[in-house]
């Protein structure tokens, strides 16, 4: 495989390298990140990402949570798409704790899981052109946001921080009403799409700036750790819905869109073939939905312990799910597991541990968008700086996630 | 390839360095010691039938309150994947409190730059041949490593440092734009 050659200038002897700080505030940074820029003339000779401004500190936090109380931490991840981190939260707490989710449950996220990787894709097309200076491209995909956000409110009744799914199933069940309104935005979403192609895609400043810039090659991006559509862009068939389905991916019926240059636009093809193929999906799902219960008989109940910390005393009857979450007795088993799923900006995936009590001993998150951070410097080195801007959008970060 | 079979072709390889062997929840997992954990992670990256180019997730782990026969104080966690061959296997390689050091694999994985600077960052464990090991997510100058389990959930005084900063904010809002000569100590900025 060819690798990418890069003919740096260094900087003579007397001349300084210019030092451009570019964030925290800065509104082509998507969020709160900082990257300190060498630079000599408009060439990048090097990139230094300063992240952490927006640190939570959710892995502590988790550690002193029940499972059921640590779920609404991670709609503030990825905080565009919260349903996609609410399920992944829940597909590894499952895998931990062995409950099993029944299929009407399964299908009902799945589908719920396609709508947040439009709302994720179609606020990463409207910023991405934005950025680059096609304004009315954003105006347009808000408008379909927006009626995504609304269906969102009516399936929860949240918009942002939805916590919709629960460890065992979904929280209620879908109404007539929602599968009808999601049925008729399913029939003319296509047609949505191409109205921003027909905007950007033989547009020649869109072209220039995207075509052969940031290329990243396929076994450099396996090895900087970049998954989703930023490394299917560069060829690489790796989507976890197909190596390692969840939910209801293993009944669907689609394809995963592969780039082949690795450059901007080659993301930017993947993206949106992704936004068809996930439209195609939420179809199976309403065809094919299921009747049944929503959640597992297992599933640990919502009620909250008492005081948080306090250890209730309760006897004999501790069969019931809700005294298990409850206690801190030693009624689960040991182990770690490792569970990713397919987030709209790559593999989010969690990693626990635990040691047999109704809290996560340690819960480390794969957060895509903290490694596509880590791999902007290689990626930019060596290209304009008008280009920054354009790979930032490319590799779609969102700074919730990064900092956790 | 089975992940327990991998396992056992592990233990062929570096019988010195495995300790343990396990499977959890349909995953297998290997307890290793630290000593030749480039090795074992190279072992793993080039044989033909493994070819696990995937770093999926790196992490440490604070083992203090938690009870097995294996475990030392820390634990970095190792979790790789296969993306052609499609199989995943789990390292967990024990660093010792004392001398909380491991090698780090940066020259395997260049995405496991970042991933290591956390996990110095959020645990204090070392990374030996780390190119840039400092703190990413907390300030440098703070203090503690906070997902070590003595590390309580929350502190008992404001952060020196913030106060700092509102000082000096304080500062420059006395800041003259329409005088020639700006009052010093204020052109240089603190980022």
């Amino acid at each position: 495989m060819e690798t990418k050659t890069i003919d740096i200038p260094v900087a003579n002897g007397d001349e300084e390298l210019y030092r451009l700080r570019m964030g925290p505030q800065h509104p082509a940074t998507h969020g709160v990140l900082r990257v300190d820029l060498d630079l000599d003339g408009e060439t990048i000779v090097a990139c230094h990402p300063q992240v952490g401004y927006l640190h939570r500190g959710f892995e502590k936090l988790a550690e002193h949570r029940t499972y059921v109380q640590a779920m609404v931490l991670t709609d503030r991840l990825d905080y565009i798409a919260a349903i996609a981190n609410n399920v992944g939260y829940c597909v590894a707490v499952e895998k931990l704790l062995g409950i099993e989710v029944p299929l009407r449950a399964r299908y009902i996220r799945t589908m719920a899981c396609e709508m947040s990787r439009l709302t994720g894709h179609l606020l990463w097309l409207a910023t991405h052109a934005l950025d680059i200076g096609a304004m009315t491209v954003f105006l347009y995909c808000f408008r379909e946001r927006e009626e995504l956000l609304n269906m969102f409110e009516m399936l929860c009744g949240a918009r942002l921080t939805t916590t919709y799914p629960r460890i065992g199933g979904v929280r209620q069940d879908v109404t007539s009403e929602f599968m009808e309104r999601l049925e008729r935005f399913t029939e003319s979403f296509p047609g949505w799409i191409e109205e921003y192609e027909t905007l950007i895609d033989t547009n020649r400043i869109w072209l220039k700036r995207t075509q052969g810039v940031g290329v990243v090659t396929a076994e450099e991006a396996v090895s900087l750790g970049l998954t989703g559509p930023t490394l299917r862009g560069s060829g690489v068939d790796y989507d976890i819905r197909k190596h390692r389905p969840y939910d209801a991916y293993e009944y669907m019926d689609f394809e995963v869109p592969l780039g082949e240059a690795g450059d901007i636009y080659a993301r930017y093809r993947c993206r949106m073939e992704e936004l068809r193929q996930s439209n195609r999906i939420i179809r199976q799902c309403i065809d094919q939905m299921p009747p049944g219960p929503i959640v597992s008989g297992e599933a640990p109940d919502l009620v909250m312990p008492i005081h948080g910390h306090r250890r209730l005393d309760f006897q004999a009857s501790n069969s019931s799910a809700l005294i298990r979450f409850m206690d801190d007795n030693r009624l689960y088993m040991e182990g770690d597991v490792y569970v990713s799923t397919e987030a709209p900006k790559g593999e989010l995936g969690f990693y626990f541990v635990s040691d047999g009590s109704g809290r996560p001993y340690r819960m480390h998150i794969r957060s895509p968008s903290f490694i596509h951070i880590a791999a902007l410097p290689a990626i930019t080195r060596g290209e304009l700086v008008a280009d920054i801007i354009a790979n930032i959008g490319s590799i779609d970060v969102v700074l919730g996630e990064c900092d956790r | 390839m089975e992940p327990l079979e991998i396992g056992r072709l592990l233990q062929d390889r570096f019988p010195d360095q495995v300790l343990e062997i396990y499977t959890h929840r349909g995953q297998a997992g290997v307890l290793v010691r630290r000593e030749r954990i480039v090795d074992l992670c190279r072992f793993l990256r080039d044989t033909e039938s493994l070819r696990m180019n995937h770093l999926l997730a790196l992490c440490g782990v604070d083992n203090s309150r938690r009870k097995g026969a294996n475990l030392l104080r820390f634990e970095v966690v190792y979790n790789l994947y296969s993306i052609p061959l499609q199989h995943q296997l789990r390292l967990r390689a024990q660093v010792p409190e004392d001398d909380p050091v491991i090698d780090s694999v940066t020259q395997l994985w260049p995405g496991a730059n970042w991933l290591e600077r956390e996990t110095w960052d959020l645990l204090g464990i070392g990374f030996a041949g780390h190119p840039d090991l400092r703190r990413v997510l907390l300030p440098e100058s703070w203090q503690g490593h906070p997902l070590r389990k003595d590390y309580p959930l929350r502190g008992t005084e404001p952060w020196q440092e913030y106060e700092d900063l509102k000082a000096h904010c304080q500062q420059l809002r006395q800041f003259d734009f329409y005088s020639q000569n700006a009052p010093a100590g204020t052109d240089e900025n603190n980022g």
